[in-house]
Parts: structure tokens; C-alpha cells; sequence
């Protein structure tokens, strides 16, 4: 199938990027489209020319590299995948698409397609831990959890930090993010005890680091590529207001 | 071989670890402060390790490629997490685990290091535990375990089908914990170019930063390898894309010895190939085994719908040959079953280079919900892959490039055969013989990282103390930096037409067809000129546009495509001066009547490690001979 | 922003209880009420602290909107498809909608008592029912009521995301709920404005 791609360039931080077009000719449905973009940069490489700069790994939608924005929506038009899994059998032939970065300020571009999503990690160094040394740990099973406790910790743990919540928000707000740590530790005992401290500093640290706020729209839930919930925004702020 | 010293510990198996702890030498916490210790990696092994140093009050630098530590490839690993616990009551303890890891290995690991793994596993669980790691658990509030490959016990921890990433978080967040704390300074998105060993010792790197093309230079009293496996040799593999061997490669040119190169595991279960394009093979999680069934026509070139296959009409090959243990047979044992059925000719799919892994029983037997609750993401991740429903249908899968047992040498204390030179992880050797069993991974990198490292270290940096900070600037340094410039250089400057990814591709392919799950001395002899001619051509033909001081991603893949040339020739050697059949390393030429791997112990019972002479000589080779005093070597047989 | 809201949230209906009244034909019960509001201590304090609320409101969302614009300073070419309630995106324009006919709302009676704008204060009843003798002033006021439902329709909701409070059977039955207060309220408000216009 035929492909017009409008994708965002740019060289590096400082320099200004705009879209340039490639036309794909001989895109399979099979590809993925990451894999679409290999091929581009294949061509691109044999020309002499630099190649679109992305980030990606594991390629199985779990390391939360790869995200990119790509006609309106993170990661693309289909829900709960990351770009890794995005088959191109969901596009159709002819089809102009349009590949940008993540925007917002904390997230600045590196270049082409690669953002600096350094801010996340501010945010997890500044309290996203229960603080317990190598060799201090009790016996596991001293610590009883509630199986449905320990379920919904699992449901909000499985974030994989790709950015596409705030990629997605009006806000570029940081909020489910910052919530699906919290909450996954707010609903284990060992996380408990230093609840008030965590929620404290990670909610500083987002605020500092330029993160717009949240205004409840759901677009981070729909755009989820793990499909973590915005019940965890309402217990990260009833855990705010608890540490007060 | 004097070269050689594994300073295993004296006394009875069970005591070892224990004494060693007591006896090692300690370095007390003021001075710690003046240590500097270097860390690549930030896996379970690598993060894990920097973490507990930290903890410890060492200064420490951790590096990773990525652009957060959160991303190492441990991420990836589904199944689940192994640990002696014997919550089940069902007779485990760490002589089992012990026993079962050293029979999985096909005797080839050492003893004395495997009982240690074991003896920390117990340990690793109750720190994810403590770390908030969300186990899975049954309803009284305990952790619950299931069963994986190979062994007959309920041992393996889980948390559905993203163990890997759980534990991965929660070791990202000690890392970031002392991070905080300023015991650790992290460097992301650097990748390391070289070794600096100065006067014999490991003193620090040379890295790039991925974003700015800056070369750097960091020093350290000890450095440690946390840098993976070499899986991505076969190009399509279940690693992530990026995924490579050069640190491990570069230390191994500074003098680090290489152990067993071509013990490389094929996982039985992966997703198949769909397409050339594809850049990567998908695992399913072994742990998929204990409700699938692994299956295949009874007659050949069937291409009914699986679905329309009747029961008798099916051939449930592994239950068949391996009736004791079924499906759930080690990994190489499954993936040589399954492609002598489809080099058969009783494959399935378009390619026939596949086979079915069916949960209707299980299904019918346990509900929908229960298969969902175990396996609900593997089913969806399937789905989104293929568009077919594994609840409906049965999943088509295939063995693929997955995890290397082989490794940079290292000896109890985990150091490598250069002094202060440290390997944990899947960068090292030590642990799974010519096999791993499922979920011993996580265990053994954490094990490492967490427990063992950084008791070992001190050992060697006790003596260390009065060594002030290693300045940057010394002779080593400027000659290591200058060696690694001028490398990119060289790889910039070819100009040739073809990319680093399709040579890649090509040396998958060579090493796939000849130095996979079955090998020949035919075969292997042909890959040496193959990958040799590949060699020539990509040194003449290869481009990579732009320059070395900007983010060039061609360039990152460039190097690790050259080393993984100079890897693969080493690998290959090894394959086949080992003339023997051994867990994964399959030679065609020795195996038994009925088809099974023909172990040669009289000959082959030692660890092979290799030694680099220099460009262009053939490595040295070092035999470590393996000692079993606690086992006794037997026919490994699952029948 | 939330407790404010809910404040408002919770003043709109005894507005419009009053306001109901200016639908019977003797204007006495109404005017008491005004004269009431008006005059009542309490309703004093009352007054000020609502005041208060709707101005901590409109600049407390004021400064959170321009946050969250500096928070993008580069926007998608592509747009922003993402499946969310659709009312959410333009709190702030209706929001400021809202904002205007308050001041308008202001000028027509509150400024009155004040003696800012003529018009008798003691008889707020003419004052309405001239009002909506105006065909211009009843589109505004309908337009300003349409645009306050849809702000009201995720104000409800957001109200009690932001309290921290989701639940799995009782969010649903807040969206329910404030589907229909947002439909009901803005609604009886114009049912008065058109009742007055066309039928009295």
C-alpha cells in the first residue's frame, strides 16, 4: 500500500524542526509501524540522507520507549497498543499520516521523534519508593495482602512511563502517571508508611518540573496504551489531601 | 591452567556462602565514601547491584542506553520468578532448586556458584516483596507460585504475565531511592565505547553520550558489567531491538575471558515470523505451558483449520516423547522437538514453521476467566499481534534466539578474568550451564545484584582504599578514548551503500541457519566463511550518514553490528570445538539413537573460556573443569 | 477549584427556586424574597462569601489554564483526538461565557441596588419582567444558560474526581446525576426567560 508520511524533523534541541513528506510506496499490512519506519530509514541510509530518529526497544510494547503522536492520538488511532504493536493493517491505502513528538514543556524535543522524558524520572527519584535496604525485608509471607488489594496495586503498577497520558492531555498534565505510582503503592501495606512523604514529593516535583494540571477530561485513560484508570487521579488526590 | 582461578570457596556445598560471607574482607563505611564504583546496565543485575552498593555508601555512576534506567530489557520477562520458599509444601528447598538448575544446565555450570543462587533466591522475594513488587496472591493474603518448565515443583512467583517488569520497577525504584540519596548519579542514554584498565586493573570507561555524540570519561576503583545477553546475534530474537554485546565485547579485548559463547537458549515459544520485514519475534511466556498443549497434524501438509483437526488426528508430540513431564519440558528439549516436527513437515501456518499451543482443554476445564486471570495480557498482547484469539483458537508459536548462558568468565566473587573487572547477570557465565530453566533469570540477576556483588566486592576493594580517585587524564585514558574515536571514525568514513541493519539481518540469518538450535561441523564451518565474507563486505559497503558528534542512530547500531561479527566467529569456534551435545548446544553429530542431546562428559565436563590473543590470532582457550561433588552427572531425561 | 464549585453548584438551585417565583402573576412574593436577600444579615455574609467564591473560582481557573497552556507551548498539527467528554475541553470558554453574563447580570440588578445603574431596587419583579420583554436580551441569556450546562456537565462530575472521590458503582450515578442537573437547571432558568418573553 501507498503511504504519505508527514513527519516531523528536526536536528536537535535548539534547532527549529518542521514536517517533511515521504511518500512509502510498497508498505505491507504487516508491518508494524515501526517497522514502516525502518524501511523509510532504510531508504533514507541508502541515500545518504539522516534517517527519522525514534525511540523504541522491546519492540513488545512493554519498555515504554517508542510513542510517538500520530494523527491525533498517542501511539495512534488504536486504543491500549503502544506504536510498537500499531499494525499498519489499520491504515488505509493512500492515507496521509501525520507522525509529531510528544509535546509539552517538560518534554522537550532531542530530536526528530525522540523527546526528553528525563521529567518522569525526576518525578520516581523524588519519592516514587518504599524505602527499604537489601537485606532488611521480612520474610514475604509476614506481609498479608488483600488479594483484591493486591490486584488493583498490579492494575496501576503496569504503567510503563512511555508519556502518552500527557502526550494526550489538553494540559500536558502528568497526572495519571504521577497517580498510577501512588496508587500502587497506597493500596499495599509496605507502602503505607511513608504514603504521606511519597505523595508529597512527587506532587511537588511534578509541579515543578512544568507538567500542566488536571482537569479531569479522560483523555490520559483513552490514550493509555496500558489502559490504566482515572480512578487512580481520584486516590492520588484523596492521598494529597490525607498528607496534609 | 593457571589462568584460571574460580576461588571457590572450601568446605561442604551448603556452608560455602556462608563461610565466605563470614571470612571476606570488609571495608568500613568512611571509607566507602571514597570508593567509586561504575555500573553498566540497569537491568535487574545492573540496577539491582547499584542500588544495594549505594545502600552500602559506596559512590556509584550507573549508565544505560536507554533513556531511563526503567527500560532495561528485564522489563520484557513474563513468566515469572523462581525461589526455594516451598510455600506449596510440595518438597522444595535449595538443594532441589539447586538440583534442578544443575540438571537443566545439563552439568555444565559450576556447583558451588548455582547452590549460592539458589541459597539468595528466598532472599530476592522477600526484598520485591518489601519493595511493593504486586505478586500474585492467593486469597488468604500469601503469595502464590506456579509451575514453569523442567521442574516438577511450584516455585515461580509471578505477577500475571509482566514479572520482569514488576521486579524491574521495583528495582528502579531503589535505584532512584539513592539517586535521591546522592549515593548514586545515574547517566542515561550513554552507551559504553571501551574498558580503561590501567596497570592490569579495570579503572573506569569511555562512553558516548547518545545525545550530544560527547565522548566521556568516567573512572572508578571497580567497574561492573550488567549489560545482558547477546541473543540479538540472530538479528530476529525475543530481545529488545537494541539489545547488544559490546561492553561485554570490549572487555572481553581487554583481557576479560569469554565462557561458553555458543550456549545460546532457543525459547520454544515465541510468535513467528510474519513477515520479512519484521524486526523482532515476540515471546510468549513459558509459563503459557502449564495450560497449553503443544501440538501438531498427525498428517503432514494438514491445513485444515486447527479447530477442525479432531483429538485423534492430533499429535501432542511433547507429551508423547516426554511423557513424565509433558509440556512442560525445558526449553531446549521443547524448541528441538518442535522444529524436528516442522522440518517434518507437520508444521502449520502459511510458512509451516509453526505449531499449535492449544488452551481449549484448560479452557473447557477451568473457565475462561481462570486462563484469563494467569495469562489475560499474553492473550491480548497475541491478539494484537496476529488478530487471531487465543481463546478461540490456538496460538501459533516457534522457537527463537532468547537468553545466552554463555558470558564473560567470572569466579565466585563474580569478577572477571581482569581485576576489579566485575560481570553480573545475564553478562556473565556463571549460573545456567548450557540451559536455563525458566524464570531462573530474575532470580539469578537479582540474586546477583542485590545479595551477592556486593559482598564479593569488598574483597577487592578492601586492598583499595588508599588508592585515591583515578584521575581521567592518565595515558590509558587518552589511549582508550583514541582507540574508540577512531573506531566511529572508521565506521563513518566507509561510505558504502548498505545499511548496518541489513547486515544485521544477514548475520541472523548465517547464524540462525547454522549456529541455531541444531549445529554440524559442516554447517558451522560454512557459517566461518559466511560471516567472514559478510565481515569484508560490511567494512567496504557499509554508510552511515552524519557524524559522530550529534545523535546518530546508525552509528550506535553500526558498532554493535561490528562487534557482534567479531562475536559470532568467536561463538561459532566455540560450537564447534565443542564436540559434544549439551542443553542447548545441539551437534547433530552426537546424539542419542531415539534423538535426544549425547552429553560427553569424559571429555567436555569444563567450561570453556576463551581468551583474545589479539587482532586477527585465533583466541586461547581455557578449560575451567567442572567439579561435581555434591551431584552426580547423569543422562538428563524428562521422559 | 472543586470546593468552590460545589459551593456554586449548590447556590444555582436556590437561585432558581427564587427565580421560579417571578413566573406567578402577583409580583409580591418575589420582591419580599429580594427585599429578603437584600436586607437579612445573614443573607450579608452569605453574600460576601459567595462573592469571594466565584472570584477565587474564576482566577484559581484562570491561573490553572494558563499554566496548562505554558505547560504546551507546542501544539499538534494533527489535533487531539482522544475520546474524552467533550464539554471538558472548553471550561474556560464557557467558563468566561458564563463570566460575561455575570457582569451583565450585575449591571441589571445587583448595580442597581447599589444605585450604580438606575432602575428601581424594591421592584426587581418589573425590572425581570422588562427584561425579558427583550428579544436580543433573551438570546444572550439562552445562549449564556446552553453554555452554562455544558460547563456544568463536567463541572458536576470533575468535582468529585478532583474530592478524590471514585467509586465503581457510584461515579457512573454522579454522571448520571450531573446529566440531569445540568440539563434541568440551565433548563428551568430559560423556561422562565421564555415563559416571560412569549406568553406574558
Amino acid at each position: 500500500m501507498k503511504l504519505i508520511l508527514k513527519i516531523w524533523r528536526q536536528k536537535n534541541s535548539k534547532s527549529k524542526g518542521s514536517f517533511v513528506t515521504y511518500i512509502m510506496d510498497d508498505v505491507s499490512p504487516e508491518m508494524s509501524f515501526l517497522e514502516m519506519l525502518d524501511a523509510l530509514n532504510k531508504k533514507l541510509v541508502e541515500a545518504d540522507k539522516d534517517p527519522v530518529a525514534f525511540d523504541h526497544d522491546c519492540r513488545e510494547g512493554i519498555c515504554g520507549s517508542c510513542g510517538m503522536y500520530i494523527n491525533g492520538h498517542p501511539h495512534g488511532p488504536v486504543p491500549a497498543i503502544t506504536t510498537c504493536h500499531l499494525s499498519m493493517r489499520y491504515f488505509k491505502d493512500g492515507e496521509t499520516i501525520w507522525i509529531e513528538p510528544w509535546r509539552a514543556k517538560p518534554f522537550p524535543v532531542i530530536k526528530d521523534l525522540i523527546v526528553d522524558r528525563s521529567a518522569f524520572d525526576k518525578i520516581q527519584i523524588a519519592g516514587g519508593f518504599i524505602s527499604v535496604n537489601a537485606g532488611a525485608a521480612p520474610e514475604a509471607n509476614s506481609i498479608l495482602v488483600q488479594k483484591k488489594k493486591s490486584d488493583d496495586a498490579f492494575d496501576s503498577s503496569i504503567c510503563i512511563g512511555c508519556g502518552a497520558c500527557v502526550a494526550a492531555c489538553k494540559n500536558a498534565s502528568a497526572m495519571l502517571f504521577v497517580s498510577a505510582k501512588i496508587s500502587q503503592f497506597a493500596r499495599l501495606p509496605q507502602g503505607r508508611i511513608e504514603a504521606r512523604e511519597r505523595v508529597r514529593a512527587m506532587v511537588k516535583k511534578m509541579d515543578e518540573v512544568g507538567f500542566g494540571n488536571c482537569s479531569n477530561t479522560g483523555a490520559c485513560e483513552a490514550e493509555c496504551p496500558k489502559q490504566i484508570k482515572i480512578k487512580n487521579i481520584a486516590l492520588l488526590n484523596r492521598e494529597f489531601y490525607k498528607a496534609f | 591452567m593457571a589462568k584460571l582461578n574460580s576461588k571457590i570457596p572450601d568446605g561442604p556445598l551448603a556452608q560455602k556462602w556462608t563461610k565466605y560471607k563470614a571470612s571476606v574482607k570488609l571495608v568500613n563505611p568512611a571509607n566507602k565514601k571514597k570508593l567509586d564504583i561504575i555500573v553498566v546496565g540497569t537491568g535487574l543485575a545492573g540496577a539491582g547491584a547499584a542500588s544495594s552498593l549505594g545502600e552500602l555508601g559506596y559512590n556509584v555512576k550507573c549508565f544505560c542506553y536507554q533513556d531511563s534506567p526503567r527500560r532495561a530489557h528485564s522489563v520484557a520477562a513474563q513468566g515469572g520468578i523462581n525461589a526455594a520458599k516451598n510455600y506449596q509444601n510440595d518438597g522444595d528447598s535449595t538443594y532441589r532448586l539447586f538440583y534442578d538448575m544443575i540438571k537443566g544446565g545439563d552439568y555444565r555450570a559450576r556447583e558451588a556458584n548455582v547452590y549460592r543462587a539458589a541459597e539468595v533466591s528466598n532472599d530476592v522475594i522477600d526484598h520485591f516483596t518489601a519493595l511493593g513488587v504486586p505478586f500474585a496472591r492467593d486469597y488468604g493474603g500469601t503469595l502464590d507460585t506456579r509451575s514453569f518448565g523442567g521442574v516438577q515443583v511450584s516455585r515461580t512467583f509471578y505477577a500475571k504475565g509482566q514479572t520482569g517488569q514488576q521486579c524491574l520497577l521495583g528495582t528502579y525504584s531503589s535505584l532512584n531511592r539513592q539517586i535521591k540519596k546522592g549515593n548514586v548519579k545515574m547517566f542515561p542514554r550513554r552507551e559504553m565505547l571501551d574498558l580503561v584498565v590501567i596497570d592490569g586493573k579495570a579503572r573506569g570507561i569511555i562512553a558516548r553520550n547518545l545525545i550530544t555524540g560527547e565522548i566521556e570519561r568516567h573512572s572508578a576503583h571497580a567497574v561492573v558489567l550488567a549489560t545482558g545477553g547477546y541473543g540479538t546475534i540472530y538479528y530476529l530474537s525475543t530481545l529488545a531491538v537494541n539489545s547488544n554485546a559490546s561492553a561485554a565485547w570490549k572487555a572481553h579485548k581487554k583481557g576479560a575471558f569469554f565462557a561458553n559463547p555458543s550456549f545460546v537458549q532457543i525459547h520454544p515459544t515465541s510468535v513467528p515470523q510474519l513477515n520479512e520485514f519484521q524486526s523482532k519475534l515476540t515471546l510468549m511466556s513459558e509459563s503459557l505451558r502449564n495450560d497449553g498443549r503443544m501440538w501438531v497434524p498427525k498428517t503432514k501438509g494438514d491445513k485444515r483449520p486447527a479447530n477442525d483437526i479432531p483429538e485423534e488426528e492430533r499429535d501432542y508430540y511433547l507429551e508423547r516423547r516426554y511423557p513424565a513431564f509433558g509440556n512442560l519440558v525445558p526449553r531446549d528439549v521443547a524448541s528441538r522437538a518442535t522444529k524436528e516436527r516442522c522440518d517434518a513437515g507437520f508444521g502449520v501456518g502459511k510458512t509451516g514453521l509453526a505449531v499449535n499451543l492449544d488452551f481449549r482443554d484448560s479452557i473447557n476445564k477451568q473457565g475462561k476467566k481462570a486462563i484469563e486471570d494467569k495469562y489475560g495480557n499474553l492473550f491480548e498482547m497475541y491478539k494484537t499481534i496476529t488478530g487471531v484469539d487465543p481463546y478461540e483458537e490456538p496460538m501459533r508459536i516457534y522457537p527463537a534466539g532468547h537468553y545466552t548462558m554463555g558470558g564473560l568468565w567470572v569466579d565466585y566473587e563474580l569478577m572477571t578474568t581482569i581485576p576489579g573487572l566485575y560481570a553480573i547477570g545475564e553478562a556473565n557465565f556463571s549460573d545456567h550451564g548450557a540451559n536455563r530453566l525458566g524464570a531462573s533469570s530474575l532470580m539469578q540477576a537479582s540474586g546477583d545484584g542485590y545479595f551477592i556483588l556486593p559482598n564479593t566486592i569488598s574483597n577487592y576493594l578492601a586492598d583499595e582504599i588508599r588508592v585515591p580517585k583515578i584521575s581521567t587524564t592518565s595515558p590509558e585514558f587518552e589511549k582508550t578514548e583514541k582507540t574508540a574515536v577512531e573506531r566511529l571514525n572508521n565506521l563513518i568514513s566507509i561510505k558504502g551503500k548498505q545499511t548496518a541493519s541489513s547486515f544485521h539481518k544477514r548475520l541472523g540469518k548465517i547464524m540462525w541457519d547454522y549456529c541455531g538450535m541444531v549445529r554440524n561441523e559442516e554447517g558451522l564451518r560454512k557459517a566461518l566463511v559466511l560471516i567472514n565474507d559478510l565481515k569484508d563486505e560490511f567494512w567496504k559497503d557499509l554508510n552511515v550518514p552524519g557524524t559522530i558528534n550529534e545523535l546518530n542512530i546508525e552509528l550506535e547500531k553500526a558498532g554493535r553490528v561490528a562487534d557482534f561479527f567479531e562475536l559470532t566467529e568467536l561463538l561459532v569456534h566455540d560450537a564447534l570445538d565443542r564436540k559434544e551435545s549439551c542443553g542447548a548446544h545441539f551437534r547433530e553429530e552426537y546424539q542419542t539413537p531415539d534423538g535426544e542431546a549425547q552429553r560427553n562428559d569424559e571429555q567436555f565436563a569444563y567450561v570453556a573460556a576463551w581468551e583474545y590473543a589479539g587482532e586477527g590470532k585465533p583466541h586461547i582457550l581455557h578449560k575451567e573443569e567442572l567439579k561435581f561433588e555434591e551431584v552426580e552427572m547423569k543422562v538428563r531425561s524428562y521422559k | 477549584m472543586a470546593l468552590a464549585g460545589i459551593f456554586l453548584l449548590l447556590f444555582l438551585p436556590v437561585h432558581l427556586g427564587i427565580n421560579l417565583m417571578l413566573l406567578k402573576t402577583d409580583p409580591k412574593p418575589f420582591n419580599n424574597v429580594a427585599h429578603f436577600m437584600a436586607t437579612f444579615p445573614l443573607i450579608k455574609i452569605f453574600e460576601v462569601v459567595l462573592l469571594g467564591t466565584i472570584l477565587i473560582h474564576i482566577f484559581y481557573g484562570i491561573w490553572v489554564q494558563i499554566q496548562n497552556w505554558l505547560a504546551r507551548p507546542v501544539g499538534y498539527v494533527s489535533g487531539n483526538k482522544a475520546e474524552t467528554s467533550f464539554f471538558s475541553k472548553f471550561m474556560i470558554w464557557t467558563g468566561a461565557t458564563i463570566l460575561t453574563f455575570l457582569i451583565l447580570h450585575f449591571f441589571n440588578f445587583y448595580f442597581i441596588r447599589l444605585g450604580l445603574v438606575p432602575g428601581n431596587p424594591e421592584d426587581f419583579y418589573s425590572v425581570a419582567h422588562s427584561l425579558f420583554k427583550i428579544p436580543a436580551y433573551n438570546y444572550i441569556y439562552l445562549i449564556c444558560f446552553v453554555l452554562l450546562g455544558f460547563h456544568l456537565y463536567h463541572a458536576f462530575y470533575s468535582a468529585f474526581q478532583t474530592l478524590g472521590l471514585n467509586h465503581r458503582i457510584w461515579t457512573p450515578l454522579v454522571k448520571v446525576i450531573a446529566l440531569i442537573y445540568a440539563i434541568v437547571l440551565p433548563a428551568g432558568f430559560a423556561l422562565i426567560s421564555v415563559t416571560l418573553w412569549l406568553f406574558r
